[in-house]
C-alpha cells in the first residue's frame, strides 16, 4: 500500500473526512469489510438439487467453489418449499462434507479384527465373484411345493428409500436378471 | 389407500393443504418430521382453518394445533371408527358424493358376516392357518377378483405394498345389485352402519382414553368443515403404517373422507407423509420383493406358472387395470429387449418366482438359519433402524459376505467390532465369519437423478461435482457390478444364466469415472414406442411387444423426449398448482381422482372449491389440474354391458383404477384382515379389547423364536406402554445426522421422555439415567421428565407412556443405545411393516448392567415364544 | 423506528434500516435458523452437551450460537387451543437485537464494532482484539469470546452483512419453514407485526405483545424485535433492557475531539511502523 493510501485508511483521518467523528460507522470499516460480498458470488457454478432427507422434497441450490461444495441453501423457485429448509436440509453441506464421511473402500476379511485397504476395482471383482459363487451354490430350481422358482434364496438386498429412482430401477432389474427375489427397502421398516 | 381408491399414493399435494378448512393430523408429527411441508398447514391456520392433532404425545405439532387430543397408542381405529359412526348417526355424509362416487349402494354377498355377528371375526376365518377365506366378502351376484397386487390363495399372507397402485377388480361391468336408497340391509352403507354402531363417543373415550368432549369436538369440526362449500384433509405418517393393523388405520381415514366427500377435491384428501427422500419412488420402482415396478405383482411359483396363468390371475377387466397385459409385456421388453418375444412368452420364465414371505424380517431370520449368505445394503442401517435390531445384528454376523454402500461407517458395517452383543459375550469378533465390503457412496450432490417425494412428484437433482476417492453413485455400483458379472458369465450355457446374459444392460457412460447416464435410465423407465421414440402416456402401451416401458405409472415423464422431472419453472411464475415444476405420476396429475371435485353432473360443488369440471361447450374436463379422467368422457356416460377397461367406467365414477370406478367404503377384495377396519389391541397391549372377545388382529404375523421373544400380554412385569419416534434434529437411524456436527449438537444424547407421575412412581430423576426393559433387551437413556408426557386414563386406570426417540447407535458423534432394540418383530399382515409404535415395557432408574449381567437382567423378566392369538 | 446511531455517517449512502421480526406464535422450534446460520457464517459446532431443558441443547446466544431457539414448557392455558387446557409449549428463536443505541458499539475501543449502512451492528473479526468490553455492554448477553480454534475474537450475528450486499436475505430468515423469522425494511416489519399482534389479541391471545418494537425503550428499539406470547422473562429475555452507555454519549463525544487533536503525531507513528 502506498503511503498516501495508508494515510487515507488511517481511522482517525477517515473519521474526520467521512463525517464519522465517533468512529461508529463507515470510517471504521476495514478493507476486508469494505470488500465484503456473499461468498456465493465466487461460486464457479450453482445447480438445482433436491434435499436428500425426508420426502417433503425441498428444492436446494448447491454452490461449488474451487471444486468443493461451498454452500447449500433453499431453492426459492420450488413451489413446495419456497426456499425454506428444516435443520436437516440446512445442514446438507455439513452432511456432504462431514468429517465422518468415508472416501476409501474398507475390507474386513472373515474373522478379521481390523479393517484393511482394498482397491475399488478389486473390491468390485471380488463382490462379483461372491455373487456368482453364492448364486450357484444356492440356486433353487423348485420351491418346497415342487413348483418352478428359478431363483437364489442365498442373496438379499435391502435399501432404496434414500436412493434415486433410476438406482432403484436398476437394482430391481439386476436382481431379476440374477434371480434374486429378496429385494426390500425402508418402506417396510 | 390402494384398496379404497385404486392407487396407494397420497391423494393430494402438500401445497393444497393451505386450501383446507380443517386439518386432522393423526399418526404423524408433521411439524417435527416434515417442518417445511408444515408451512402449508400453518398457512391454512392463518387463513382460519382448524388444525387438530390426535396423538399420544404432546409434540411440536400439538403445540401448533388448535386442538390436541391425546389418545392411547394403538387405539386410532376406535377413534376414527367413532367418527364414522358420528357421521352416520348424525346424517352428516355428502349424499350425492356417497351415492355416485362410492360403493355405498352395492349389495354384498349374503354369506358375509360381520365382526358384530362373530365377536371380532369376519366370516371365513381359518383358525389353524390364521388367515381368512375372503370369498364371502364379495359383491353379491358377482365373483370379485383380487387386486392386481396379489391373490390370497395358498396360504401366503397378504402381499401388497403400502404405497402402491393396486386396485380392487371386479370381473366385469357394474355391480349387479345396488340399492340407490341405501336402505337394503346388505348394502355397503347399512353394513357400515352396523359395523360401527358400537363405536360411540362413550366407547371411544373408554378405549382411547380421551374425553367424550374432545372426541366430539374433532368429529364435529370435521363434519362442519366438509360438504359442498368446505373441505377437510387428513394427514398421516408412519405413526399409522407401523402397526399390526396399519393398513386398516388408513382405510378408516379413507372411509371418513369418502363419506364426507373430501377425496379428489382441493383442500381435501389424505396426505401420506413419507419419511425418506425417495421412499415413494423406491416402492414405485419396486425394491420390494412382492412387486415389480408399477405395482405389477411378482409371479408366484405355484399360481403363476406361465404367462397365460399369470395374466389370467392378475389382469383386470374393467378400469385402467384392464390394460394390465400391456403394462406387463412392455416391462418385460424393457428388461430383456429383443430377446423378449411372443414365442418365448416375452421371457416370462426369466422372472424368478416368489412363494412366501420374503420380506426383510424373514430375510434376517433366514440369515441366522444360514439360508441367506450374501447381503447388500444400500443406504440402510438395519443394525439400528429395524425393530428388534438385535436380531438383525445376529443375522449380519451369520452371513458369508456383506456389501455396505453408505457415506459413513454405519453400525451395520462395523457390527463385528462394536455390536452390543460383543459386550454381553454373545458374539466374538474372531468368531464372526462375515466378510465385509464397505464401498463408499456418492452423495445427492455428486450425481444426477430423481427422487419421488411424498406427493408422487418426481424431482430431478443435478450433479454439482464429481465424487471424491472411491465414492460412487449406486447407479455406478449396480451398473458396473452387473457388467462384471455378465462378463464373467459370458459364454455360459447354463440356462439359469440366460436371464442375466440376455438382460438389456447397455448404458452409456461418461467422464473419468465411467458414470452411467441416469437420464437414459429414466427414459427407459418412461418407455418407448415402436418408432423408438419416448412415449407420452401409458394409454399408448401395447400388449404385443411393440412397446417397452420400465414402469407404466411413470410413462410420460420423458414424453416428447424431455426429462420432465427436471422441469424447474419457478413456482412464482405459475398457478398455485405449479404443474410445470417437475412431474407427478400418473400423467402429471397433482390431485388424484379430481373428477370428484365436480358433482355427479360435472359441475363444481361450489365456486369456493372449484378445481376440475366438465365444460359442456368444449365437451371436455377442464380446470386447474390435469383431469384424472378421460378428458372427453361426459359425466352422463353409461358403459355398455360388455365394455372393457376404461370404457367400462361410468361418467360419474371418479376412481378410474377401481374395477367399478368407485371409492370403496367396503373393501370387497384386496385385504386379508377384513373388509372393514376393526379395533384390535396392539400385540403387546396391556388391555383387553372392550369391543370384542378377540383381543388382537387375528391375522397378525408373528415370528416367535429365541432371538425374537414377546412380552406376555397383558403382564404386570411390563406395566408401561412405550413408543419410538423421530426428532426434527435427527434422521431415522442417525447415519445422516449423528455424523453431522451441526445436527449432533442439537440433540446430543439419547434420552427418554416420562411424565412427572411416572418419574415419581419409579423413582426416575430428571437428567439422570433410566433403564428400559422388554423381553428383547434392556437399554439405557437419560431421563427427560416433562408435562408433555401425560398418562392416559383408560378404564379408570392411568397408563404411563415412555417416549423413546430411536436415532442412536454405537457410532457417530453422539452415541447411545438404540430404541428399536426394544421391539419385537410383530408385523402388519398386509404389508409386513414392523409394529414400532406401541409395545409394553418396564422402566427402572439408573444405568443398565454391562456385560453378561445385561442378559441376566433381561432373562429375569418373563417372555414367551408362543404365538398366542 | 428511528434511525440507528451511526447510520448518519453514511450520508447519502445510508440504506433503509433492515431487521428481523420474529413471530414466536408460529415458531415450530425446528432450529433450522440455528443450522442455516452456522452453515452460512461458518460458525463452529460447539459442544455435544445434553441439557435436559426441554428440547433446548443450545442454551444461549454466544460467539458460537447466533440464533438460539428457546423452549418453554408452561403450566398455563393456551389461548390458541380450543376448549379447556392447561399446558403450552412456547418456542422462540432469539438473536442479536441490533439495537438502535447499541452498548457494544459504544464501548468498542478498536473500531471493530460498527454500524452498517443498513442500521445493523457488525463485529469485524479482522479488527477485534478480543478485549471483551462489549460483553458487559450488551444488555442481552449476546456477545462472547470464541475460544474455539484459537480465534479469541468476539462474535455475534451480523444479520448476514455479506448477503445484504447482494440483496440476499439472511440465512436464518430464508430457511425458516413457517416464516416465524421475517426479514425486511424495519418500518414495514413493525407495521406488519402490529397488525399481527392486534389480530392475535382480538382472537383471544390476550398476552400477545411486541418486544423491542418501541423506539422509546431503553435501547431505542431494536433492529430485531419479537412477538411474544408471554412476559419476556418467561423466554429468558430482560423485561426492560437499557443500554448501559445511555449516559455516556456526551463523554464519548469529548473523547473523540481529544483523539482528533492527537492526530498528526499518531499519523507519523502509524506510517513509520509500517515501513
Amino acid at each position: 500500500m502506498k503511503p498516501h493510501e495508508l494515510i487515507g485508511r488511517w481511522p482517525v483521518l477517515r473519521q474526520v473526512a467521512e463525517g464519522d467523528t465517533l468512529g461508529r460507522g463507515k470510517a471504521v470499516q476495514s478493507a476486508k469489510t469494505e470488500q465484503l460480498r456473499p461468498r456465493t458470488d465466487e461460486a464457479q457454478h450453482v445447480v438445482q438439487s433436491i434435499c436428500p432427507y425426508c420426502a417433503v422434497g425441498c428444492g436446494q441450490l448447491v454452490y461449488v467453489r474451487d471444486g468443493k461444495v461451498d454452500q447449500i441453501e433453499g431453492d426459492p423457485d420450488s413451489p413446495i418449499s419456497r426456499g425454506r429448509l428444516c435443520p436437516k436440509g440446512a445442514a446438507s453441506k455439513n452432511l456432504v462434507t462431514s468429517p465422518s464421511r468415508e472416501y476409501k473402500v474398507k475390507y474386513r476379511r472373515p474373522h478379521g479384527t481390523e479393517w484393511e485397504e482394498l482397491e475399488l476395482d478389486e473390491a468390485m471383482e471380488m463382490i462379483a465373484d461372491r455373487v456368482i459363487e453364492t448364486r450357484t451354490a444356492t440356486w433353487q430350481k423348485q420351491g418346497d411345493s415342487g413348483a418352478a422358482t428359478e431363483r437364489t434364496m442365498g442373496i438379499a438386498m435391502l435399501g432404496g428409500a434414500t436412493l434415486d429412482n433410476e438406482e432403484n430401477y436398476l437394482i430391481k432389474k439386476l436382481a431379476m436378471g440374477l434371480g434374486v427375489v429378496q429385494v426390500e427397502n425402508q418402506a417396510r421398516i | 389407500m390402494g384398496t379404497s381408491f385404486g392407487r396407494g399414493g397420497a391423494t393430494t399435494f402438500q401445497q393444497d393443504l393451505a386450501n383446507s378448512d380443517a386439518i386432522l393430523i393423526m399418526g404423524s408429527n408433521m411439524a417435527e418430521n416434515h417442518p417445511v411441508g408444515f408451512q402449508w398447514v400453518m398457512e391454512a391456520r392463518l387463513k382460519g382453518a382448524t388444525v387438530m392433532h390426535v396423538d399420544p404425545r404432546f409434540t411440536r405439532t400439538s403445540a401448533m394445533a388448535n386442538l390436541h387430543v391425546p389418545i392411547r397408542a394403538g387405539s386410532d381405529i376406535a377413534f376414527l371408527g367413532g367418527i364414522v359412526n358420528y357421521i352416520l348417526e348424525n346424517e352428516r355424509w355428502l349424499d350425492e358424493y356417497v351415492k355416485h362416487f362410492t360403493n355405498a349402494p352395492v349389495i354384498i354377498d349374503e354369506r358375509f358376516q360381520d365382526t358384530e355377528d362373530l365377536d371380532g371375526f369376519f366370516s371365513g376365518f381359518d383358525p389353524d392357518k390364521r388367515i381368512y377365506d375372503t370369498s364371502t366378502w364379495h359383491y353379491a351376484g358377482m365373483p370379485v377378483q383380487e387386486t392386481a397386487g396379489e391373490r390370497a390363495k395358498g396360504g401366503t399372507k397378504g402381499e401388497q405394498s403400502g404405497h402402491g397402485a393396486q386396485a380392487g377388480h371386479l370381473a366385469h361391468g357394474e355391480p349387479p345389485e345396488e340399492d340407490e336408497t341405501l336402505q337394503h340391509p346388505r348394502c355397503v352403507f347399512q353394513l357400515l352402519k352396523k359395523h360401527y354402531r358400537r363405536y360411540t363417543p362413550e366407547m371411544v373415550s373408554q378405549i382411547c382414553g380421551c374425553t367424550k368432549e374432545q372426541f366430539l369436538e374433532v368429529a364435529e369440526t370435521l363434519c362442519e368443515n366438509s360438504g359442498r362449500e368446505r373441505t377437510s384433509a387428513i394427514v398421516y405418517s408412519v405413526g399409522w403404517t407401523q402397526h399390526t393393523v396399519g393398513v386398516q388405520y388408513i382405510r378408516t381415514a379413507a372411509i371418513i373422507q369418502l363419506l364426507l366427500g373430501n377425496i379428489g377435491r382441493p383442500g381435501g384428501g389424505i396426505m401420506a407423509l413419507r419419511g425418506h427422500a425417495s421412499i415413494q419412488g423406491s416402492t414405485d420402482l419396486a425394491t420390494l420383493y412382492n412387486v415389480l415396478p408399477g405395482y405389477l405383482p411378482m409371479p408366484h411359483a405355484e399360481k403363476d406358472t406361465d404367462l397365460a396363468s399369470y395374466l389370467d390371475n392378475h389382469a383386470g377387466t374393467t378400469g385402467w387395470w384392464g390394460h394390465f397385459e400391456a403394462y406387463f409385456i412392455s416391462q418385460l421388453k424393457s428388461f430383456w429387449g429383443a430377446n423378449s418375444t411372443e414365442d418365448n412368452d416375452f421371457c416370462f420364465d426369466y422372472l424368478p418366482k416368489i412363494d412366501g414371505d420374503h420380506s426383510t424380517y424373514q430375510t434376517a431370520m433366514d440369515m441366522i438359519d444360514r439360508k441367506v449368505r450374501g447381503f447388500f445394503l444400500f443406504g440402510e442401517n438395519p443394525a439400528v433402524g429395524s425393530a428388534n435390531s438385535r436380531l438383525q445384528r445376529f443375522g449380519l454376523a451369520s452371513l458369508d459376505w456383506l456389501v455396505v454402500r453408505d457415506f459413513v461407517e454405519i453400525e451395520s458395517a462395523s457390527f463385528w467390532k462394536d455390536a452390543p452383543e460383543l459386550e454381553t459375550g454373545e458374539l466374538k469378533t474372531e468368531e464372526i465369519g462375515t466378510e465385509v465390503f464397505f464401498v463408499p457412496a456418492a452423495s445427492h450432490v455428486e450425481k444426477d437423478g430423481s427422487f419421488t417425494n411424498t406427493q408422487r412428484l418426481v424431482q430431478w437433482h443435478f450433479q454439482a461435482l464429481e465424487p471424491e476417492g472411491d465414492c460412487r453413485s449406486d447407479l455406478w455400483f449396480v451398473y458396473h457390478l452387473g457388467r462384471k458379472i455378465r462378463e464373467k458369465l459370458a459364454g455360459s450355457n447354463d440356462p439359469r444364466d440366460r436371464p442375466i446374459l440376455d438382460l438389456t444392460w447397455q448404458y452409456a457412460t461418461s467422464g473419468p469415472l465411467e458414470e452411467p447416464s441416469a437420464d437414459q435410465v429414466l427414459r427407459e423407465i418412461n418407455g418407448i414406442g415402436p418408432d423408438g421414440k419416448a412415449l407420452g402416456t401409458y394409454a399408448d402401451l401395447k400388449p404385443d411387444g411393440s412397446t417397452a416401458c420400465g414402469c407404466w405409472i411413470y410413462c410420460g415423464i420423458y414424453g416428447d423426449e424431455e426429462n420432465k422431472a427436471a422441469r424447474k419453472k419457478p413456482g412464482g411464475e405459475q398457478t398455485w398448482v405449479a404443474s410445470n415444476w417437475a412431474w407427478a405420476w400418473p400423467l402429471n396429475r397433482r390431485i388424484l381422482y379430481n373428477r370428484a371435485s365436480a358433482d355427479s353432473k360435472g359441475r363444481p360443488w361450489s365456486e369456493r372449491k372449484k378445481y376440475v369440471w366438465w365444460d359442456g361447450r368444449k365437451k371436455k374436463w377442464v380446470g386447474e389440474d390435469v383431469p384424472d379422467f378421460q378428458e372427453d368422457k361426459p359425466p352422463t356416460f353409461v358403459p355398455t354391458d360388455d365394455a372393457k377397461a376404461e370404457d367400462a367406467i361410468a361418467g360419474d365414477h371418479p376412481f378410474i383404477l377401481q374395477a367399478d370406478g368407485r371409492g370403496w367404503l367396503f373393501a370387497a377384495a384386496g385385504l386379508m384382515d377384513g373388509p372393514l377396519p376393526t379395533h384390535y389391541e396392539p400385540h403387546e397391549s396391556p388391555f383387553d379389547n372392550p369391543l370384542y372377545s378377540q383381543r388382537a388382529n387375528p391375522t397378525r404375523q408373528l415370528s416367535p423364536r429365541a432371538e425374537n421373544p414377546y412380552n406376555p400380554a397383558p403382564s404386570d412385569a411390563y406395566p408401561y406402554v412405550f413408543s419410538t419416534y423421530r426428532l426434527t434434529e435427527h434422521h431415522t437411524a442417525g447415519g445422516m445426522s449423528r455424523t453431522v456436527p451441526y445436527l449432533a449438537e442439537l440433540q446430543p444424547e439419547f434420552f427418554c421422555e416420562v411424565s412427572p407421575g411416572l418419574a415419581k412412581e419409579r423413582g426416575l430423576e430428571h437428567g439422570g439415567w433410566a433403564t428400559i426393559i422388554t423381553s428383547r433387551t434392556a437399554i439405557e437413556a437419560r431421563v427427560l421428565v416433562t408435562e408433555r408426557m401425560k398418562p392416559i386414563v383408560v378404564d379408570g386406570r392411568p397408563v404411563h407412556q415412555v417416549g423413546v426417540p430411536y436415532h442412536w447407535g454405537t457410532r457417530g458423534l453422539t452415541k447411545g443405545d438404540s430404541g428399536n432394540d426394544l421391539f419385537p418383530g410383530a408385523l402388519d399382515p398386509i404389508v409386513h411393516t414392523q409394529e414400532v409404535r406401541a409395545a409394553s415395557c418396564d422402566i427402572q432408574p439408573g444405568r443398565r448392567p454391562r456385560g453378561k449381567a445385561l442378559r441376566e437382567l433381561v432373562e429375569s423378566y418373563p417372555s414367551t415364544v408362543e404365538a398366542s392369538a | 423506528m428511528k434511525t440507528a446511531d451511526g447510520v448518519e455517517t453514511y450520508g447519502g449512502e445510508a440504506q433503509p434500516r433492515l431487521g428481523f421480526f420474529t413471530d414466536t406464535s408460529v415458531c415450530i422450534g425446528c432450529k433450522a435458523c440455528e443450522v442455516a446460520c452456522k452453515e452460512w457464517n461458518l460458525v463452529p459446532e460447539d459442544g455435544l452437551a445434553w441439557t435436559g431443558h426441554s428440547y433446548d441443547n443450545t442454551g444461549e446466544l454466544n460467539a458460537n450460537t447466533w440464533r438460539h431457539v428457546a423452549f418453554v414448557e408452561q403450566q398455563a392455558p393456551d389461548p390458541i387451543k380450543r376448549g379447556k387446557n392447561d399446558f403450552r409449549w412456547l418456542m422462540e428463536s432469539d438473536v442479536c437485537k441490533h439495537c438502535t443505541h447499541a452498548g457494544c458499539l459504544d464501548v468498542c475501543p478498536t473500531g471493530a464494532i460498527f454500524r452498517t449502512e443498513f442500521g445493523t451492528v457488525v463485529i469485524q473479526d479482522d479488527v477485534c482484539n478480543g478485549c471483551g468490553y462489549c460483553i458487559t455492554a450488551c444488555p442481552f448477553g449476546v456477545i462472547t469470546k470464541r475460544e474455539l480454534g484459537g480465534d479469541g475474537g468476539m462474535h455475534k450475528c451480523t444479520l448476514c452483512y455479506d448477503r445484504l450486499q447482494d440483496g440476499m436475505e439472511p440465512a436464518c430468515a430464508k430457511a425458516c419453514p413457517t416464516d416465524s423469522i421475517q426479514f425486511g425494511p424495519l418500518d414495514e416489519l413493525v407495521e406488519r407485526a402490529r397488525q399481527r399482534c392486534g389480530d392475535l389479541v382480538e382472537a383471544g391471545v390476550s398476552e400477545a405483545r411486541l418486544y423491542l418494537a418501541d423506539e422509546n425503550d431503553g435501547i431505542g428499539g431494536a433492529g430485531a424485535f419479537f412477538l411474544l406470547l408471554d412476559e419476556p422473562e418467561v423466554y429468558g429475555l430482560p423485561p426492560q433492557p437499557v443500554v448501559p452507555t445511555k449516559n455516556l454519549r456526551t463523554i464519548w463525544g469529548a473523547a473523540a475531539v481529544a483523539a482528533g487533536a492527537l492526530a498528526v503525531g499518531v499519523a507519523a507513528a502509524f506510517l513509520g511502523g509500517d515501513e
